[in-house]
């Protein structure tokens, strides 16, 4: 299992590397450090010296791609995409085109994210499961066809609707909490329940559907025959045995989201004014901020490779007949 | 001629999506493994229901598909024939009314008055605050408090009688078909579709088209003098804006993944049948693609693409062209994010079916790869495509909506859901507040992606093997 861990991790490698080469290239193919330069600067009154100031300042007075000026081996490192590209693979960020450092920010606006992305995921997963599980158990019956209506109308709602409708209602006419903002600390809980409950709603449609689905494939098989057939009880079935044989599908859907909660919601997070990763990386987008941009895409690939290691962990762990080599 | 016709990107790759339907459509009613999937489709009620209402969006998003420039009325000293310089659509021309009748701010949904106080010159010279009079929604009403409900009213039962006219010819002429064809005198038909006794349930399709004509009859009646959905900030008639947006909506679900399936179909297919190292390169770059966050991609990708635009602006002819190219762009980019999906799951059924039997035996008598891909692997993962497709196309509906509210999404002067509702978004907290824009944008989105969702299910039911004969 070591092994195949190690392994894997090797592979990472060459996919984070084709990762930075491509958000390198999609950057730099229009956009020139001239011109990243001028629009930081402001496009007016922009001397020449000023823009190479500015390109020095931060590292872009490089060629990009190969130096021709340099010999040997330097030739290749030193370029911008060598220089910029490097260090993130040992989670050296830089600093932005601000001048702020970007590793110090992300330890900063991870915790808002995870403090919905958290909760999102475990409220939503305990009523999504509970509910579907409600649903088969009174399957074929109109609870059925009602429920299945009300969760595909449901998932045919933009997210958007979900979050102006939750801030219309709870933050605007009832006044329970308010509309958006952050606060320090534990403090902060009455700004996160809105977006909270938002999340977890806009989920229930797509969730308990698919958990339905799951329920019902299992419910089919030969072991939930052979026990009704032993004279076990309905609940029984449900709970002790499909529930169970259900895990692993739902465990491989939770597994692989779970580092991915860093990064947050890019429009969750803008809507609520939340200081987290995900309106970091649309502010970054707005302003055109190719550093941080970059430090996102790339610890968003790391995270998601995490991700897959992770699940395939925990196949072994709920399945002892799967077996890593 | 009155009018030259004009064919952007868009609409030469809605064109081409036409053909190629058209062609599978002959295609597969002639070999039966293909159309006894359809018929299940037909055969169910929620089939035939959601492909009512899918027709008439894609009947608005056609009309809205046939661009030209028209003619102008003067032409100019050398006597050369000119054209207008603005792009309209059939659909334009034929809401033309609606287009043109801009008021001047917000005003309610049939509102006669507008939606904000202003100073009113009064005929004896002094000026007072009131809502002034629209200038053309419920203009013909002298005294709009008492005359206005009235009129709706009358103006409502008219379109429905329209409707029904229009409902119960097409329900006769449907009747006069079948009974020729099935040898049957008008009045059985006609009493087996009421009983809902036919194998195609045609009651639920004509009980569904009955609303839909109805819908469209009375809104169009009202249209004629009222804002049926408002006016929005610059006086934009809202029903207007939100029947543009559906050619948006439409092509964004559709073009997406036309644009990227052959390269999906290639890839997967390749990498499951020709194993080793194709498969590696294949595999990494789907890996490498998938690990980057999709809406970061897009970002990227839109970001780059408007400063390419800002410093080539002398190529883009119109505002419509560039809209266009945008949108085309918006396309191809969520393909990029969304055909590993596919690409995975075709070289998993691919790897499967190189295995089975009659593959092996190809390969053994000789039959070159290309020929097996084609005859034998192709046809048996058409169904993976096509759950694919349907499954896919709501997803992409509502992307397109929460893109454009970030402003990485189409292109702002473009008429699209995503776009009004961000246009809209503080609108709720002005007082009174102002709720029709996002309620129109939410209408129809919502119609057309339940009814997308609702028939994706159908087809994924009829076409998965796996649900077959349950």
């Amino acid at each position: 299992m070591t092994a195949y861990i190690v392994r894997r991790l090797l592979y990472a490698i060459p996919i984070l590397i084709g990762v930075n080469l491509l958000t390198f290239m999609l950057f730099f193919v229009v956009n020139s450090p001239d011109d990243m330069a001028r629009m930081h600067l402001g496009q007016k009154r922009v001397t020449e010296e000023a823009i190479r100031s500015w390109k020095a300042e931060r590292g872009y007075d490089r060629p990009l791609l190969y130096n021709a000026e340099a010999e040997g081996l330097a030739s290749l490192t030193e370029t911008i995409l060598f220089q910029k590209s490097v260090k993130l693979f040992v989670f050296q960020f830089g600093s932005s085109d601000d001048g702020r450092d970007i590793g110090y920010d992300i330890s900063q606006r991870m915790w808002p994210s995870l403090a919905i992305a958290v909760p999102v995921l475990l409220i939503g997963l305990a009523f999504n499961i509970s509910y579907a599980l409600f649903i088969v158990f009174f399957r074929a019956t109109y609870v059925d066809l009602g429920s299945v209506v009300l969760l595909v109308a449901m998932m045919s709602i933009s997210g958007l609707f979900y979050i102006i409708g939750g801030q219309f209602l709870i933050g605007k006419l009832w006044h329970l909490v308010p509309i958006s903002g952050y606060d320090q600390g534990l403090n902060a809980w009455k700004f996160l329940i809105l977006p909270v409950i938002v999340g977890v709603v806009a989920g229930i449609g797509s969730g308990t559907r698919w958990y339905r689905t799951l329920f019902l494939e299992e419910i089919g098989r030969d072991y939930v025959r052979t026990a009704r057939a032993k004279g076990l009880s309905e609940r029984v079935v449900l709970f002790r045995h499909v529930l169970r044989n259900a895990l692993i599908p739902i465990l491989t859907g939770v597994v692989v989201v779970l580092p991915l909660l860093f990064m947050g919601s890019l429009i969750t997070e803008s809507f609520f004014g939340i200081p987290g990763l995900g309106s970091y990386t649309i502010d970054a987008i707005s302003n055109q901020d190719f550093a941080i941009v970059r430090a996102m895409v790339f610890l968003g690939a790391v995270l998601y490779i995490l991700g897959l290691i992770l699940t395939d962990i925990s196949y072994t762990l709920v399945d002892p007949r799967v077996r890593l080599q | 001629m009155p009018l030259i016709p004009v064919v952007l990107w868009t609409d030469a790759l809605v064109f081409l999506l036409l053909a190629v339907t058209a062609l599978f459509a002959v295609w597969a009613a002639r070999h039966e493994h293909l159309r006894a999937p359809w018929r299940r489709v037909v055969r169910s009620r929620i089939g035939v229901a959601t492909l009512v209402v899918l027709s008439a969006y894609a009947v608005i998003g056609l009309l809205d598909t046939l661009h030209f420039k028209l003619k102008l009325d003067r032409a100019d000293e050398s006597g050369e024939v000119r054209y207008a310089p603005e792009v309209l659509s059939l659909l334009d021309l034929t809401l033309s009314g609606l287009r043109e009748r801009q008021e001047k701010t917000y005003s309610a949904p049939f509102a006669t008055h507008l939606h904000a106080k202003e100073a009113l010159d009064q005929p004896d010279g002094t000026v007072i605050r009131d809502y002034p009079r629209l200038q053309h929604g419920g203009a013909h009403l002298a005294d709009p408090e008492h005359d206005r409900a009235w009129d709706i009213a009358r103006r409502a039962l008219i379109g429905l009688i329209e409707g029904l006219i229009l409902w119960a010819l097409l329900a006769a002429g449907l009747i006069r078909r079948l009974a020729r064809h099935h040898g049957q005198p008008f009045d059985t038909v006609r009493d087996r579709i009421l009983r809902g006794q036919t194998q195609i349930p045609w009651r639920t399709a004509l009980g569904t088209l009955a609303p839909v004509l109805i819908l469209t009859f009375v809104i169009g009646e009202l249209a004629l003098k009222y804002h049926v959905l408002g006016t929005d900030k610059v006086g934009e008639d809202v029903l207007y804006q939100a029947l543009k947006s559906i050619r948006t909506g439409l092509l964004i679900g559709t073009l997406t993944t036309l644009i990227m399936l052959p390269a999906a179909i290639l890839f997967g297919i390749m990498a499951g049948y020709f194993r080793g190292w194709v498969d590696d390169v294949i595999q990494y770059l789907y890996t490498t693609l998938n690990s980057i966050p999709g809406v970061l991609l897009i970002a990227a990708t839109i970001l780059m693409l408007q400063v390419y635009m800002s410093n080539h602006a002398d190529e883009f002819a119109s505002l419509v062209e560039r809209a266009d190219l945008r949108l085309l762009f918006l396309c191809l980019i969520l393909g990029v994010t969304s055909w590993t999906g596919l690409c995975r799951l075709l070289r998993g059924e691919a790897l499967k079916l190189r295995e089975i039997d009659y593959v092996q035996a190809a390969q053994a008598l000789g039959v070159g790869h290309f020929t097996i891909i084609a005859r034998h692997i192709l046809p048996n993962v058409m169904h993976i495509v096509l759950i694919t497709l349907v499954l896919d196309f709501s997803g992409l509906v509502l992307a397109e909506a929460v893109l454009s509210y970030v402003n990485i999404g189409v292109d702002p002067t473009m008429n699209s859901w995503g776009n009004m509702i961000n246009s809209a978004r503080l609108e709720l907290a002005r007082d009174p507040i102002v709720w029709w824009s996002l309620a129109a944008a939410f209408l129809f989105m919502f119609t057309l992606v339940l009814a997308a969702n609702l028939f994706a299910d159908v087809v994924r039911d009829a076409f998965d093997p796996r649900l077959r004969g349950v």
